[in-house]
């Protein structure tokens, strides 16, 4: 019998075939955070005993989890396929990058710059990304096969009517696209997903304890990449992280999951959403659209 | 169970952004920093209250003229279903964006305001879903608040509603008095409404069938991608990815490629280099095949005893997407399956005239096709493709017409039947 899950994974296995065979030149985006993980095992899906047609590419802020990064090259190591790393910090040395600073700075935004790079470095035509557009309003609007000029840009405007299964990938020299297979999967399915599939996930998804700040309703793990003020108390506590991004903007939740099952019973049961816990994506009412429009992916 | 993908249409005013709102609002859709950044926001109700309608309203032009521009994408869940909700605009220059939902939508929401009645987006947005194919229909006369919760009216409306739908050939169309701003009939049955013993609308979306019996029909696949590994053990596997787009692939089928008419048996079906027990639509999988038979992606595998239509002039009714408008003549890229091919728009005879929902004829001057217009044309295509009628597969019988030059996609075609060839050159 047929479920959401089956026909989702059908979906997204069917988005990654139309990469392959629209262009000779893609990637796909990997962190080490749950989205890409997905991507990844579909890809495994799509193209085993096959290679997968693209390698693997990680814009690397340097205020990375280290259980992500080390996640992401043993899993790399694992499938076999080709990881591609390009760095945040480089952006800055060579001047193209400016960081932020006090409080609150983070890399985040940075990444943009970096990815355009490495997408002029490899002129990739597509780009794989986990986005999904229950994650937020902006995204909600968001193609499967979304459109970017040469600078990066969306152009909420310009992109495609995306009608049936009938992507039309076509692109005018400079332009790329960011592919997002997961378009229509909420939270819930991907963890469901990497449950069924038995996937190994990257520690910091299950509690764990760890030293953490609390600003306002957000705890903000300890780091070297986190200014904590004088003031500021350092709390050890239970946490596991619902996403997993830059240090500098992810925070944690508390809990007590510890296992798959425990997980996604957690998010069925959660009144919060997972962006919550993302403070870039609270700097304003449209923050995300804003970054989007810069070239974020 | 299957995902039950749905779209809504209304025009400005009735009332489909708080319809949404209350259906993700009651079923627990919305959490609490999301409400929390409703109340934040400065835009708000009359009275003040909280709008549920900027839960779909995501960009900040819309926000800030209180109009929604593209389509949004909405999910929600209860205990027996997972649902999308593809929301469409609902303004008459947006016809393009209902068309785009509707091709996704296993049943359309259409909203009618019960003080107003139907209207001509009414029958616009009826004409879209018949055309577009739409299973089901549920038609929501809105705002009975307002009116009372008269039996009368609603009576009034449904009978109008009935006779357009009949003229439409729609099926599957049901008639459900609602107040989306109260709740009525939403999630839970009215008291309010006595005389309606029919399910309230949540009721309606977790029982409607998708795609009913497709695992029946014929066996098409269009073959997206070759999986040939070039690996110690592997030299000879040859696999051919895509996603069944209707019927059931088991080992032993006879099968044709398409549009070569080779014909082979499958050898197994497979996901991820594992054997499967079949492949039934809509699963996306792996074919082996029996004998060397050249296909690459673009190709159709079909079941022998049940093959597709193959032509090179087709009938059609378009919907033109591009501000450019299209006329007759034209040369054009078409997608088809996984195939990409030269086109050509050759004869431009009638236009769809939404608002009365009549077919009209175009005199030589005027056969062209305006932004949002729908009409009937034939193509004529570089090489025979195989298809189904629209009407019997709504993947198989559909086409999307693109602009060579800029890449923009330009149009949105269902087949209707193949047309006699004409006798002018080929391209």
């Amino acid at each position: 019998m047929m479920d959401a899950i089956d026909e989702l994974e059908a979906e997204a296995i069917s988005i990654l075939r139309e990469v392959a065979g629209q262009y000779s030149r893609s990637a796909l985006l990997f962190s080490g955070g749950k989205d890409s993980i997905a991507l990844a095992r579909l890809s495994e899906k799509a193209f085993r005993p096959g290679r997968f047609p693209y390698p693997l590419l990680h814009i690397d802020t340097g205020h990375n989890f280290p259980e992500a990064i080390e996640y992401r090259d043993r899993m790399a190591a694992d499938l076999g396929e080709e990881l591609l790393v390009r760095r945040v910090q480089d952006s800055i040395d060579a001047g193209k990058a400016v960081e932020e600073t006090g409080k609150g700075a983070s890399r985040n935004a940075l990444q943009s710059i970096t990815l355009l790079d490495a997408v002029a470095e490899f002129r990739f035509e597509a780009l794989i990304g986990g986005a999904r557009r229950d994650e937020e309003k902006a995204r909600a609007k968001e193609r499967v096969f979304s459109l970017r000029d040469e600078f990066g840009q969306w152009d909420p405007k310009r992109q495609r009517p995306e009608l049936w299964n009938l992507y039309n990938g076509r692109l005018r020299p400079g332009e790329h696209v960011r592919v997002f297979p997961l378009s229509n999967w909420t939270e819930l399915d991907v963890w469901e997903y990497l449950r069924r599939e038995g996937v190994e996930l990257p520690s910091l998804y299950f509690s764990h304890s760890r030293k953490v700040v609390r600003r306002g309703a957000a705890l903000f793990p300890v780091s070297p990449f986190v200014h904590v003020d004088p003031g500021e108390e350092i709390l050890e506590s239970t946490v596991r992280f619902r996403t997993v991004g830059d240090m500098t903007c992810t925070a944690a939740v508390e809990s007590r999951a510890a296992t798959l099952d425990a997980v996604v019973e957690e998010i069925r049961r959660s009144r919060e959403s997972e962006r919550g816990s993302r403070l870039d994506d609270q700097r304003s009412e449209a923050a995300m659209e804003e970054r989007k429009k810069q070239g974020y992916f | 169970m299957r995902r039950l993908r749905f779209i809504t249409a209304g025009s400005v005013d009735d009332g489909k952004s708080t319809l949404i709102g209350r259906l993700l609002y009651e079923t627990g859709a919305v959490l609490n920093d999301q409400l929390a950044a409703l109340e934040r926001s400065r835009i708000r109700n009359e009275n003040g209250s909280v709008n549920l309608a900027l839960l779909t309203d995501g960009l900040m032009d819309e926000r800030l003229q209180g109009i929604t521009i593209d389509i949004a994408w909405k999910y929600f869940a209860t205990a027996a279903r997972r649902f999308v909700i593809i929301d469409a605009p609902g303004h008459v220059q947006y016809t393009r964006n209902m068309v785009t939902g509707a091709s996704h939508a296993d049943l359309a929401v259409i909203l009618i305001d019960a003080r107003k009645g139907v209207i001509e987006q009414t029958r616009r947005h009826s004409a879209v879903a018949a055309l577009l194919g739409i299973p089901r229909i549920v038609v929501a006369v809105n705002k009975l608040d307002l009116v009372g919760f008269d039996r009368g009216r609603f009576d009034r409306i449904a009978g109008d509603y009935l006779g357009i739908a009949e003229k439409l050939g729609l099926k599957g169309v049901h008639l459900l008095p609602v107040s989306a701003l109260e709740g009525d009939n939403v999630v839970s049955r009215s008291t309010r409404t006595p005389w309606y013993d029919g399910p309230p609308l949540l009721e309606l979306l977790e029982s409607a069938p998708v795609d009913e019996g497709i695992e029946a029909r014929p066996a098409r696949m269009a073959v997206q991608h070759v999986i040939r590994p070039q690996a110690k053990g592997f030299h000879d596997y040859r696999a051919f990815g895509g996603q069944v787009l209707s019927g059931t692939f088991r080992k032993g089928d006879a099968v044709t490629l398409l549009p070569s008419g080779a014909t082979t048996r499958v050898l197994s079906v497979e996901a991820a280099g594992r054997e499967l027990a079949e492949g039934p639509a809509p699963l996306s999988v792996a074919l082996r095949l029996a004998h060397e038979v050249d296909a690459s992606r673009g190709d159709w595998i079909v079941a022998s005893g049940a093959p597709p239509i193959l032509s090179q002039d087709l009938v059609a009714d378009l919907c033109w997407l591009d501000e450019k408008p299209l006329v007759e003549g034209a040369r054009t890229l078409v997608r088809h399956g996984t195939a990409f091919l030269r086109a050509s728009v050759r004869d431009l005879s009638r236009r769809w005239d939404l608002d009365s929902i009549e077919e009209k004829p175009l005199t030589n001057g005027d056969r062209r096709l305006a932004f949002n217009e729908l009409g009937r044309v034939t193509i004529r295509l570089a090489r025979p493709i195989p298809f189904d009628p629209y009407g019997e597969n709504r993947l198989t019988g559909a086409m999307v017409l693109i602009d060579e030059a800029s890449g923009r996609t330009v149009g949105a075609a269902m087949i209707r039947a193949s047309a006699p060839p004409d006798d002018e050159p080929s391209i």
